[in-house]
């Protein structure tokens, strides 16, 4: 098939930026949308060009390294699916497809669809850990997890550090990051001792990074890669008032 | 030079204890003087980098990705090996000791396993204690699940993401530290030099991939955790960053890199769809607990394999393999899906693929045991080939997946660089000719949390802190070596662009020193890289300048690399006349096929030292002796 592409080029981060139109011919409907990306920069650099730079690794979907926004939709709407997993047999022939970076104030662009990440992890760095020292811990099988208590902690672990849901919130929140971490750790007796210090230090760091706050939209669970649940938005307000609430 | 590993005398299970006894410390208060760098953030470097920064030194962090959390051991799926024996079913330490000097063919270094063994148990138990969360059974306890190569169930999992949540794990230690300022984070760092000092390691160049600059750090020790190399295939299941540039230049200060052929191919991959392919993704091992392998019984039968009876199905792996049926390890069940391939038995449009059904298992178990044990995994599968593996069998075929190769060390993991540490996939030391699964997480994490810290301690505790300081004129040497490489890869403004060149490499690497090799097959390959080099010095296409973030700059550096350590990989397989594990010389076979290794001539590991461009490399040979395990056949039947 033939599509015809608007991709964002920014030199840099002072760079105003411009949506650019490309031709990408003879798609193959098993290429992968990064392939389909990869065929086209090999074309640019031959006719001596500068390619389109994007964030990519793992390509299986579980690194979260790439990030574009395609047609308005960060990892471009198909479900529980990175753009890295998208495949080219979900457009159609004669398509057009715009493919932007994140946007967020707290995402601030290095290069065409390249964003600053940073600030995730310096969420984590504020306290998404239980301080356990190496070595010096009791065997496995002394903390019981109940299996439901374990599951869900899995639910909310599984998130990947994409950061699309802060680029498909309109306040550029990152709530639903910060919640996976703070209920994957508060649903576990070995997290639980620190739970109250790390909702607080790991809110004050979203704040501090320029992230906005939660109004409720949704646009997170709907483009999470992974179905992260906005349930976890709820348990992390729990989280906070407890922790705030005088005892 | 014969090599030492220098590992401990005495007896198997006493070594690693009375080792660390005999072994220097270093004072807490004198920690924070030295300066450590730790280049990767996988399993390897997380645990590396966290460990030795709670304890007190002064850590540098280095990856090239945007965020320490990202490494490919993030990929890893099916799970982690502990001989915690919590199944009852006859596991201890030794049993896994056994099973991993088995599974790596008798090719590996006694006591480096039987540590690793000993200190899988600690892994879990750290793990856990950092949050890690690790499926359990209704009553609480952690859950288990048998895995190829073994007999016993010790595979501790979290669902089919088991290396994420491990690495997220090491990732969280170390953002602790960062926090604590123990450790100082470089992401988007790429390293391109090791610089020796009086013949020690004493710091790296680096450029910023962001900016461009060019620039060298100083420290007391290095550790090395930058993973394997099997992109040099091309097509891998390895991330597209995965690269030997760090592992590679630090061979070319003069660390030896031993047994390169050894690398493995995984089973159970998603098949090629054509030239556009720029990876393969894996499907984890633990599906073959129950998945049933079959090809059609007859050549060229095209029909849907709904159609195809039970008595035209051949289940080849249960046929040969009665004992380990599906379960058989890595490299038998992979050469086994090429051979039936080769018989013209192959299916999918490609003819190189064979299925993996889980009709029986949906029968047996019902649906919903199968979703919830594997359902992340059908969910790739269908977004990646548009089939439903509920509804009909997957389809699967080797793929290159990790490398047992890689920089030599000796037990305390240093290698013959004093200064110079390498830890996880990117050194040798464990797995022999063939990684048994669910133990490269194992590995790397055993050597980031239980092992470096000990024995980097002792290194440390015989040199005086910072002794080298930038202003040595081999940092300035090192620095305009790498700014000269970069220039003249921008310089050559040719026709072809660096990933043609790789996936040119890739093709003769993939069929002259692939599953099967040859000696006629490594001596061509060994006559066309050079010329692939050649060529790729006189017609190499970068655009772009080195002054800012230039991604094409970084592929071809990295390819540029590939194509000479291609040709070390090469003379290895040729070297190596025996077959073992997964590396297989089809001179070398039983009557039924299965590898034979030549004891007597090769019982060693082959460690290639360089002597400069256009040179031989020299061989060096550690010799490996088994004290503890009669060396047997590695017999899966």
């Amino acid at each position: 098939m033939n599509l015809t592409l608007f991709v964002w080029r920014q030199k840099n981060f002072d760079d105003p930026g411009k949506l650019e139109q490309y031709q990408a011919a003879n798609v193959s409907p098993d290429m992968s949308f990064l392939e389909m990306l990869d065929e086209l920069n090999e074309q640019l650099v031959k006719e001596g060009k500068e390619p389109i730079a994007f964030d990519h690794d793992c390509r299986e979907g579980i690194c979260g390294t790439c990030s574009q926004v395609i047609n308005g939709i960060p990892h471009g709407g198909q479900e529980r699916t990175t753009v890295c997993q998208l495949h080219m047999r979900k457009f159609k022939d004669g398509d057009s497809i715009y493919i932007e970076p994140w946007r967020a104030k707290a995402f601030p662009i290095i290069k065409d669809l390249i964003v600053d990440r940073s600030a995730l992890d310096r969420i984590i760095q504020a306290g998404g850990y239980i301080s356990a020292h190496t070595g010096g811990v009791s065997d496995a099988n002394a903390i019981l997890i109940p299996k439901p208590d374990a599951d869900m902690a899995m639910d909310a672990a599984e998130c990947i550090g994409c950061g699309a849901c802060i680029a498909a919130c309109p306040n550029g929140s990152a709530m639903l990051f910060t919640a996976a971490k703070v209920t994957q750790l508060a649903m576990l007796p070995q997290g639980k001792v620190e739970a109250a210090r790390r909702v607080c230090v790991m809110t004050d760091a979203m704040l501090e990074a320029g992230f906005g706050n939660c109004t409720n939209h949704y646009e997170c669970q709907a483009v999470c890669p992974k179905g992260i649940k906005v349930s976890f938005i709820a348990k992390l307000n729990r989280e906070f008032i407890k922790a705030r609430l005088p005892l | 030079m014969i090599l030492d590993g220098k590992c401990p005398s005495g007896p198997l299970a006493d070594k690693w204890s009375m080792h660390r006894q005999n072994m220097k410390l270093v004072s807490p208060a004198n920690k924070r003087k030295y300066k450590i760098i730790v280049v990767g953030t996988g399993l390897a470097g997380a645990s590396a980098a966290a460990s030795l920064g709670e304890l007190g030194y002064n850590v540098e962090s280095f990856c090239y990705q945007d965020s320490p959390r990202r490494a490919h051991s993030i990929a890893a799926q099916g799970g982690i090996n502990a001989a915690k024996n919590y199944a009852n079913d006859g596991d201890s330490i030794y049993r896994l000791f056994y099973d991993t000097i088995k599974g790596g063919d008798f090719r590996s270094r006694e006591a480096n396993v039987y540590r690793l063994a000993e200190i899988s148990n600690n892994i879990i138990d750290q793990c856990v204690a950092q949050g890690v969360p690790f499926a359990r059974d209704y009553a609480g306890y952690l859950d288990f699940r048998s895995f190829g190569g073994a007999q016993v169930s010790r595979t501790f999992y979290a669902r089919g993401q088991t290396g994420q949540q491990l690495l997220l794990g090491a990732y969280s230690a170390l953002c602790r530290q960062i926090k604590l300022g123990t450790v100082r984070m470089h992401p988007r760092t790429e390293m391109l030099d090791l610089v020796v000092v009086d013949g020690e390691a004493k710091g790296i160049t680096v450029r910023d991939l962001v900016t461009g600059k060019i620039g060298c750090h100083v420290a007391d020790a290095i550790c090395l955790c930058t993973g394997g190399y099997v992109n040099v295939y091309y097509l891998s299941t390895n991330a597209q960053g995965c690269n030997v540039t760090a592992a590679y230049r630090a061979y070319k200060k003069g660390a030896f890199f031993a047994n390169p052929c050894f690398t493995q191919i995984h089973p159970t991959c998603i098949p090629v769809t054509g030239e556009h392919q720029s990876k393969l993704t894996l499907m984890s091992e633990s599906l073959r607990n129950d998945g049933r392998v079959w090809v059609p019984l007859r050549k060229g039968d095209n029909r849907p394999p709904d159609e195809i009876p039970e008595e035209e199905r051949d289940y080849y792996l249960e046929r040969k393999y009665p004992s380990f049926g599906n379960l058989a390890p890595r490299d038998i069940s992979s050469r086994a899906a090429k051979e039936v391939c080769d018989e013209g038995r192959g299916v999918g449009q490609s003819g190189l693929g064979v299925y993996l059904d889980f009709a029986d298992a949906i029968k047996r178990l019902g649906e919903n045991v199968v979703r919830a044990r594997y359902g992340n995994l059908f969910e790739m599968y269908e977004r990646i080939t548009d089939e439903d593996a509920y509804k009909q069998p997957m389809r699967i075929y080797p793929a290159l997946h990790y490398a047992m190769g890689g920089l030599w060390v000796d037990y305390n993991l240093q290698s013959n660089i004093p200064g110079l540490f390498v830890l996880g996939e990117a050194n040798f030391s464990d797995h022999g000719a063939n990684r048994l699964g669910a133990s490269a997480l194992m590995q790397g994490l055993g050597d980031g949390y239980f092992v470096i810290p000990y024995t980097i301690a002792d290194y440390l505790a015989r040199t005086s802190p910072g002794r080298v300081s930038a202003d040595h004129p081999e940092f300035r040497r090192s620095t305009e070596e790498v700014a000269a490489v970069t220039k003249r890869l921008l310089a050559i403004n040719g026709k072809r662009t660096a990933k043609e060149f790789h996936r040119e490499l890739g093709k003769v690497m993939w069929e002259n020193v692939g599953m099967a090799r040859s000696e006629e097959s490594l001596k061509r390959a060994l006559s066309i890289i050079p010329e692939i080099r050649e060529e790729f010095w006189k017609d190499l296409k970068v655009s772009g300048t080195c002054y800012e973030l230039n991604q094409e700059l970084e592929r071809a550096g990295r390819v540029a690399d590939y194509l000479e350590f291609a040709e070390l990989l090469a003379l290895d397989a040729l070297n190596r006349n025996e077959s073992c594990g997964g590396h297989f010389r089809v001179e070398h076979q039983m009557p039924d096929g299965e590898a034979k290794r030549d004891d007597e001539n090769y019982s060693y590991v082959a460690a290639w030292g360089y002597r400069g461009p256009g040179k031989q490399p020299e061989l060096h040979k550690e010799k490996l002796d088994f004290e503890h395990v009669q060396i047997g056949t590695r017999s899966y039947k």
